[in-house]
C-alpha cells in the first residue's frame, strides 16, 4: 500500500515536468504543424545553461530565468533561420529540419560542456517522511511550480492579448491574418515560447538526475507520447496525459524495472492510435 | 511530387542500363584497387546503402517515412547472431534465413499497427515500435547479451556441392556487392510493377486510390513487409562483416541516419539512398579527420543536412530521378 501512495506521489510529480515539456510541444504543434524533434534537446541545452548560470551566481532561480530567456532567443533563430524556410512544404519536411538540428545541438552540448553529468542543487532542501521514504520537498515544489508555469501560459493565451492572437492563428491562420494578426511573428513567438518552457523545464528537472547531453532523446520520445495520447495541438489533453502516462509508468515501476518500465507507455499510445487516434481526453469529434 | 505523365511507349532506357554497368563494374574492381581501410568502407557504404534503399521503398515510392528502420536492421543482426551461434558449424544460408525471419516477423508486427496511421503519426509509431525492440533487446540480458551484445565467428562462404571458403575482405566485398545488386534489381522491378504503381499512386493521392477500389491498408502493410526484409538483409550483411550484434544498432540513431542518407540522396530513386550513404559516410570520415573537430563531426553534417532539406529537397540524384525509374 505504502509502495502505491509513493509511487502516486514520484507519478504525479514527474507527471508535472513532463507536462511542461509536452505543452511546450503542442503549443509548437497546434499552431504551426511542426513535430519538433529538437524539443528535447532545447530541454537539454536550457538544463546545461541553468547549471552554468547556478555554477556561476548560485542563484537557483536567476538559473531558471535565464535558460528560459537564453534557449527563447535560440529558439527565435532557429524559427527564423529553419523553420520559416519551410511553411507550406510538407509537414514530413519539418520532422527531418528539427531532426537535424537536435544532432546538432546535441554535439553542441557535448562540445562546449563534456560529457560528465552536470548537477544542479537542490533549491529548496529539506525533505519530508513517508512511510520509510525520505521524499524531498524539492520534488514537490517542482510539481507545484510546473503547475504555475502551466496555469500562467494557460491564462495567457485564454485571457492577454497576444494569448488570444496566438489561439487566433490556430483555429483560421488565414483569417487571422486578414484580421491583422502578424501571423509569422505569431510563429517565432510560439517557437520562442515552446523553447523557454523546454528550457524551465530542463532546469527544474535538473536536481532529479543530473543533467547530460543525451537526456533531450527520452524527454522528446516521451513527451511525443503524451501529446498523441492527450491530442496533437489540444493543451489541456496533453497535461492530463501526461500525469496519465507518468502515473502508469510509476506503477509498472513497481512490478518491474523503470526501463522496462517505458514500454507501458509505448503500448498506451500504440492502443490510443489505434482506438481513438484523436487522443484520449478531448471530446469525441463530430 | 509532380504526376506521373500519361502512358507512352517507354523509349529504352540504354543510358540507364550503361551508367548501371559501369556503376556496378566499379564496384567489383574496387576491393583490388583500394587499400584495406577504403575497401571495408566500400563494403559499408552498399550495406548502409540497402538499408537506405529498403526504407526508399516506404519513403520515395508510397511517401511514408518510417523512423523506425534501425528495428528491422538490429533483428536482422541479432537473428543473424542466432543462428552462427547456436547451429554449429555456423552456416551463411541460416544466418540469413534466420536474419529474414526475424526481421520480416518485426515488420508483420509493425506494419500491422503502424499502417493504420498517416503522415507523421506513421513517423511517431514506427519511431516508439523501434524503441520497443530496443528496451526489450537492451534489457533481456540472458538472451541479447543486453548492453555488450554478441559476438560471433564469420561463417565460411559455401556454395553446396561447389566450393566453401573462408571470406576475405574482397571476396566479402563481391558477396555484398552481389546480394545488393540483386536486390537493387528486384526492388526496382518491383516498383516498376503494377504492385509498385499503386504503392505510388497511393504517394500522390491516397483517398483517390482507395475511391479507384485499391486496399490501401493493404498494399502498406506489403510495403512495410518488403521494406523490412530487406532492411533485415542489410542487418545480417552488417552482422556477418563486423562479427557482432548491439543494441546500439536498434537504437533510434540508425533510424535517423537512414532518412538522412535518403534526403541526402534524393528520395524515390534508389539509387540516391546509396548516394546519400556515401555522401554522408564520406563526409563523416572527412570531417572526423579535420583537427578540432573529430567526434563533432555531426555539427557541420547537421548544418549540411538542414541546409540541403532547405534549398535541395530533392537530394543529389533528385535531378535524375525521372531516368533513374525509366
Amino acid at each position: 500500500m505504502d509502495q502505491i501512495i509513493i509511487q502516486t506521489l514520484h507519478g504525479l510529480v514527474n507527471g508535472m515536468v513532463l507536462a511542461m515539456v509536452a505543452s511546450g510541444l503542442t503549443l509548437i504543434f497546434g499552431i504551426m504543424d511542426i513535430v519538433n524533434f529538437a524539443h528535447g534537446d532545447l530541454l537539454m541545452l536550457g538544463a546545461f545553461v541553468g547549471a552554468s548560470v547556478l555554477g556561476v551566481t548560485g542563484n537557483y532561480w536567476l538559473a531558471l530565468l535565464v535558460a528560459a530567456v537564453v534557449i527563447a532567443a535560440l529558439g527565435v533563430v532557429l524559427q527564423v533561420t529553419t523553420l520559416r524556410p519551410l511553411i507550406g512544404r510538407d509537414p514530413l519536411t519539418t520532422i527531418l529540419a528539427t531532426f537535424g538540428i537536435s544532432l546538432v545541438l546535441q554535439k553542441y552540448a557535448l562540445w562546449q560542456w563534456g560529457p560528465t553529468v552536470r548537477r544542479i542543487s537542490e533549491p529548496v532542501p529539506g525533505d519530508f517522511t513517508l512511510f520509510h521514504l525520505q521524499y524531498p520537498w524539492y520534488r514537490i515544489a517542482t510539481a507545484v511550480l510546473a503547475g504555475l508555469i502551466i496555469g500562467g501560459l494557460w491564462l495567457f493565451l485564454k485571457y492577454g492579448k497576444y494569448g488570444i492572437w496566438i489561439r487566433a492563428t490556430t483555429q483560421d491562420r488565414v483569417m487571422a491574418q486578414a484580421m491583422g494578426i502578424p501571423v509569422p511573428l505569431v510563429y517565432t513567438a510560439v517557437f520562442a515560447i515552446g523553447s523557454a518552457m523546454a528550457a524551465a523545464s530542463g532546469v527544474l528537472f535538473g536536481p532529479f538526475a543530473g543533467v547530460t547531453q543525451t537526456m533531450g532523446f527520452d524527454f522528446t520520445l516521451r513527451a511525443f507520447i503524451v501529446v498523441v495520447v492527450g491530442g496533437m495541438g489540444n493543451l489541456g489533453g496533453s497535461i492530463l496525459a501526461s500525469i496519465f502516462v507518468s502515473l502508469l509508468e510509476s506503477y509498472a515501476s513497481i512490478v518491474v524495472s523503470p526501463a522496462q518500465a517505458v514500454i507501458v507507455s509505448f503500448v498506451v499510445l500504440v492502443l490510443t492510435m489505434l482506438f481513438r487516434p484523436t487522443g484520449l481526453f478531448v471530446p469525441t469529434p463530430k | 511530387m509532380t504526376a506521373m505523365p500519361a502512358a507512352r511507349p517507354r523509349p529504352p532506357a540504354v543510358g540507364y542500363w550503361i551508367g548501371f554497368g559501369v556503376v556496378v563494374v566499379l564496384l567489383v574492381i574496387a576491393p583490388l584497387v583500394l587499400p584495406p581501410f577504403w575497401q571495408r568502407f566500400a563494403t559499408e557504404i552498399l550495406v548502409w546503402g540497402l538499408l537506405a534503399m529498403s526504407s526508399d521503398i516506404l519513403i520515395g515510392y508510397t511517401g511514408m517515412v518510417s523512423f523506425g528502420h534501425s528495428a528491422f536492421f538490429g533483428l536482422g543482426m541479432y537473428g543473424a547472431a542466432a543462428a552462427l551461434l547456436t547451429v554449429k558449424p555456423p552456416s551463411l544460408g541460416l544466418a540469413l534465413l534466420y536474419g529474414l525471419v526475424a526481421a520480416g516477423a518485426a515488420a508483420v508486427f509493425v506494419a500491422y499497427f503502424a499502417t493504420r496511421l498517416r503522415d507523421i503519426y506513421f513517423a511517431i509509431s514506427t519511431l516508439v515500435f523501434s524503441q520497443i525492440f530496443y528496451v526489450i533487446i537492451f534489457t533481456w540480458t540472458e538472451v541479447t547479451g543486453g548492453e555488450n551484445g554478441l559476438t560471433f565467428s564469420q561463417p565460411r562462404l559455401t556454395i553446396p556441392g561447389l566450393w566453401s571458403d573462408r571470406f576475405t575482405p574482397v571476396t566479402f566485398h563481391w558477396f555484398v556487392l552481389a546480394v545488393v545488386v540483386l536486390s537493387y534489381l528486384l526492388v526496382r522491378r518491383i516498383t516498376q510493377s503494377p504492385f509498385g504503381m499503386v504503392l505510388q499512386s497511393i504517394r500522390e493521392n491516397e483517398p483517390r486510390t482507395r475511391a479507384i477500389g485499391y486496399h490501401v491498408e493493404r498494399y502498406k502493410i506489403v510495403a512495410v513487409m518488403l521494406s523490412g526484409l530487406f532492411a533485415g538483409l542489410s542487418g545480417v550483411l552488417y552482422a556477418l562483416q563486423n562479427k557482432f550484434a548491439a543494441p546500439d544498432f536498434v537504437f533510434f540513431v540508425v533510424s535517423g541516419e537512414v532518412v538522412i542518407f535518403n534526403v541526402m540522396g534524393g528520395m524515390g530513386t534508389l539509387v540516391g539512398p546509396f548516394t546519400g550513404a556515401a555522401f554522408f559516410l564520406l563526409l563523416r570520415e572527412g570531417l572526423s579527420r579535420l583537427p578540432y573537430l573529430a567526434e563533432y563531426y555531426l555539427i557541420p553534417l547537421g548544418i549540411i543536412f538542414i541546409i540541403m532539406i532547405i534549398f535541395l529537397p530533392q537530394g543529389l540524384l533528385g535531378f535524375l530521378r525521372r531516368r533513374l525509374n525509366a
